[in-house]
């Protein structure tokens, strides 16, 4: 297995500490007075999200995690597994909907996301910034009413429900932030 | 041909910001003129040297050289990690007090406060002791940090013991702390050991936990000394006359950053020759290669070397202070990826 040695120590790095696959997001090189070197690293848990403090001395060395990092494009659900396929090798495998979180809410057929595979299984996903959704129902607005202060509810295409401006109309497609939820602007019609 | 192939710009440009390295060329130009206003002499002694310091964790740089040409023996010489055994060579031949800025190389040394190649200033007094110099590196360093009083605070720079500053960070005395209760205390305090660490080197335990805990919290109102460290950790100091449980070394921090590292100088040569021979043996220990004892350091000791007190400065994190940079690459020109 690979490994890393402490020289190759540096943030971004990807390494397996008790079988399970931890990211370095910090590390820091000391070496107080004449002591040893300590090279004081913060390892995030890539399953579970958690950070890890851990110290090594120079020549230690962290076994690498084997992670895969490509796009992918989502094709469809079965209400537990969510379809994606790797658009280079046109193979496909699935995500769990707990994975997803609430961003099941966002994904349309074709929607193309980042996905990072550790040994093959999916373990994170990061969509793209905002996607485009159609509107499929929303109370239509008040005659004369067009200020943009005021909010009401709109079912999108994928059955999500976002707050939209009092002048979006059943068809328009807005653009949605994959991240809060939240209504962004009108985008094209598609 | 089908024309020039593409080209991936070369980045040819400093990491530091020119602002910087004016800084630096300001704080050189004020060291040298500090010392030299003190009556102490500056001196040039060789980087590339047969023998150097002899430490479990100092690594040399090594370099062959063939004097006689191409076709003659090859000689192994190093890179110096510090310039001490030349200068105390110089003391010995009555030199008087002397100073220096050179270049000093520590392999594997790499991070925010480290280049592998770095900048030292060292000065050596005779007749003095380390309190003495310690108000004379207290003097220079408010000169390099005159314009940046905040890291000065205010009234003298704060002097404890290697002891008071483990009692005040972590509540516990580093000379009578049981070897087997550091590992404890570190897992009392969340500073996870690195695998395979000895239960029993103290020594080891105490310096996870000054990284991971003292040194933080060190010379932040204003700069500290920390004096009187474990005898075990003396480097080349002396051992107090009378308490040979504490050596008389001192290192001086500012906001966290250790900046200077001084010694009241050992002079006895079969004492120096001991710690020589053990540090071999702790790197042969610990699967590094032995390195070649100093004769001449010997020679120079056994003649005589007036009762001194010497100190390294680190010039890169003074001028890290003084502009107020969080990694050396902002003060040093090309650190080491783009030198």
């Amino acid at each position: 297995m690979a490994s890393y040695n402490t020289s190759e120590f540096r943030k971004g790095l990807k390494v397996l500490i008790d079988n399970e696959p931890y990211l370095m997001i910090d590390m820091e090189f000391m070496k107080p007075g004449k002591g040893q070197a300590v090279y004081r690293t913060k390892l995030k848990n890539l399953l579970r999200g958690n950070v890890i403090d851990r110290n090594y001395r120079s020549g230690d060395s962290i076994d690498a995690a084997e992670i895969e990092e490509h796009s992918a494009q989502y094709l469809y659900n079965d209400s537990k597994n969510w379809f994606f396929m790797n658009p280079e090798s046109f193979e496909q495998f699935s995500i769990s909907k707990e994975i997803l979180g609430d961003l099941v809410k966002f994904l349309k057929d074709g929607t193309t996301v980042e996905v990072m595979l550790w040994n093959g299984r999916a373990i994170s996903i990061e969509p793209p910034k905002s996607v485009d959704l159609q509107v499929t129902y929303t109370e239509p607005a008040a005659r004369g009413n067009t200020a943009t202060n005021v909010q009401k509810s709109a079912t999108v295409e994928t059955g999500a429900e976002v707050f939209v401006p009092a002048f979006i109309n059943i068809g328009d497609v807005v653009k949605v932030d994959t991240r809060t939820g939240e209504y962004i602007e009108r985008a094209a019609k598609s | 041909m089908s024309g020039p192939p593409s080209r991936e710009p070369i980045d040819f440009r400093p990491a530091a910001p020119l602002e910087h390295l004016r800084r630096r060329a300001e704080i050189l130009h004020a060291a040298r003129a500090f010392l030299r206003g003190r009556g102490v002499l500056e001196v040039e002694t060789p980087v590339l040297c047969a023998a150097g310091a002899v430490d479990e964790h100092l690594e040399p740089v090594p370099a062959e050289l063939r004097p006689d040409g191409p076709r003659g023996p090859s000689r192994r010489l190093y890179l110096v990690t510090s310039p001490e055994h030349s200068m105390k060579r110089l003391v010995a031949a009555g030199s008087g007090p002397i100073f220096q800025v050179t270049r000093a190389f520590r392999d594997g040394e790499r991070g925010r406060l480290h280049n592998p190649e770095f900048t030292i200033l060292e000065w050596y007094r005779p007749g003095i002791d380390h309190h003495a110099l310690m108000d004379e590196v207290e003097a220079l360093l408010r000169v390099l940090l005159g314009g940046a009083p905040a890291l000065l605070g205010d009234g003298p720079f704060d002097r404890l013991t290697y002891r008071r500053a483990f009692l005040d960070a972590l509540g516990f005395d580093p000379h009578r702390v049981a070897a087997g209760d550091l590992s404890r205390i570190a897992g009392l305090e969340g500073v996870p050991p690195p695998p395979g660490m000895d239960v029993t080197d103290r020594d080891a335990w105490l310096n996870l936990l000054l990284a991971a805990r003292v040194e933080g919290t060190l010379g932040l109102e204003r700069p500290a000394f920390i004096h009187d460290y474990p005898a075990s950790q003396a480097a080349l100091a002396r051992l107090r006359l009378g308490d040979p449980s504490v050596a008389e070394r001192f290192e001086l921090y500012v906001r966290g950053v250790e900046l200077a590292n001084g010694y009241h100088e050992l002079l006895d040569p079969r004492e120096q020759e001991r710690r020589f021979v053990e540090a071999n043996a702790r790197r042969r220990a610990s699967g590094k290669a032995e390195l070649p004892i100093d004769r001449r350091l010997l020679a120079a000791l056994e003649h005589g070397v007036p009762a001194c007190a010497g100190v390294a400065v680190g010039l890169d994190r003074v001028v890290m202070l003084a502009v107020g940079a969080s990694s050396i690459d902002e003060v040093i020109a090309f650190p080491l990826e783009q030198a």
